[in-house]
């Protein structure tokens, strides 16, 4: 094993380990704002983390085609880590303009 | 050893999908299925990165992750969009009760 593919491994596993969270997060917490929170901020660190891990094994065999594909997974990497805080926003403005209360210790006895 | 490591990641990851899959089936908002869209949408643009590895052509697969990463913003962004239009016009006071 290259000293690439103990990287790819680390990054790989602790990006499953992050989408992990973010589903638990969106399964366990009691409210829209909390479920959001979870699940946004640990699905766009977990989708960069594993590009990156395939980025660095892709780069194994070195030459140009590897290298340019390379330059594609960290585009998509970029372009994730900006489109996802940007469709949570979204969410976020139609949730506040429909309504949607946020959970409170007081407001249990709503649901 | 690493095509059957990246094997073991692929199934993790679809069983995280299901997990995601819950809420999207049962969630009390329009809202949280939308989200539940969108976590799931992400995580199959990884997927098809491992798919990419699994076969060895990562060249191919790239375009199609791209794709489906616009593809996924697109439709997160119109969703809500529609949705803020649509509820927020023609809604009562008393069902805009309801959805919260």
């Amino acid at each position: 094993m290259t000293i690439l593919s103990i990287l790819a491994v680390f990054f790989i596993s602790l990006g499953l380990f992050f989408f992990f969270a973010g589903a638990v997060g969106l399964l366990r917490l009691p409210d829209f704002y909390s479920r959001l929170h979870a699940a946004g901020k640990c699905d766009s660190l977990a989708a960069v983390l594993v590009i990156v891990g395939i980025a660095l094994y892709n780069l194994q065999p070195f030459s140009f085609g590897a290298l340019l594909v390379s330059a594609k997974l960290v585009l998509i990497a970029v372009f994730v880590f900006i489109t996802s805080p940007t469709a949570t926003h979204a969410i976020t403005e139609a949730a506040l303009v429909l309504g949607v209360k946020p959970w409170t210790r007081k407001g249990r006895k709503r649901s | 050893m690493m095509p059957s490591f990246f094997l073991a990641i692929s199934i993790a990851l679809t069983l995280v999908m299901i997990l995601s899959l819950i809420r999207t089936v049962i969630g009390p908002t329009i809202l949280d299925r939308i989200l539940g869209g969108n976590i799931i949408g992400t995580k199959t643009t990884t997927l098809l990165l491992l798919i990419g590895l699994l076969y060895n052509d990562l060249s191919m697969f790239v375009d199609i992750a791209l794709a489906y990463a616009m593809l996924n913003f697109i439709a997160t962004l119109a969703a809500s969009k529609f949705f803020l239009r649509r509820l927020g016009v023609f809604m009562e006071d008393s069902e805009r009760e309801e959805i919260s």
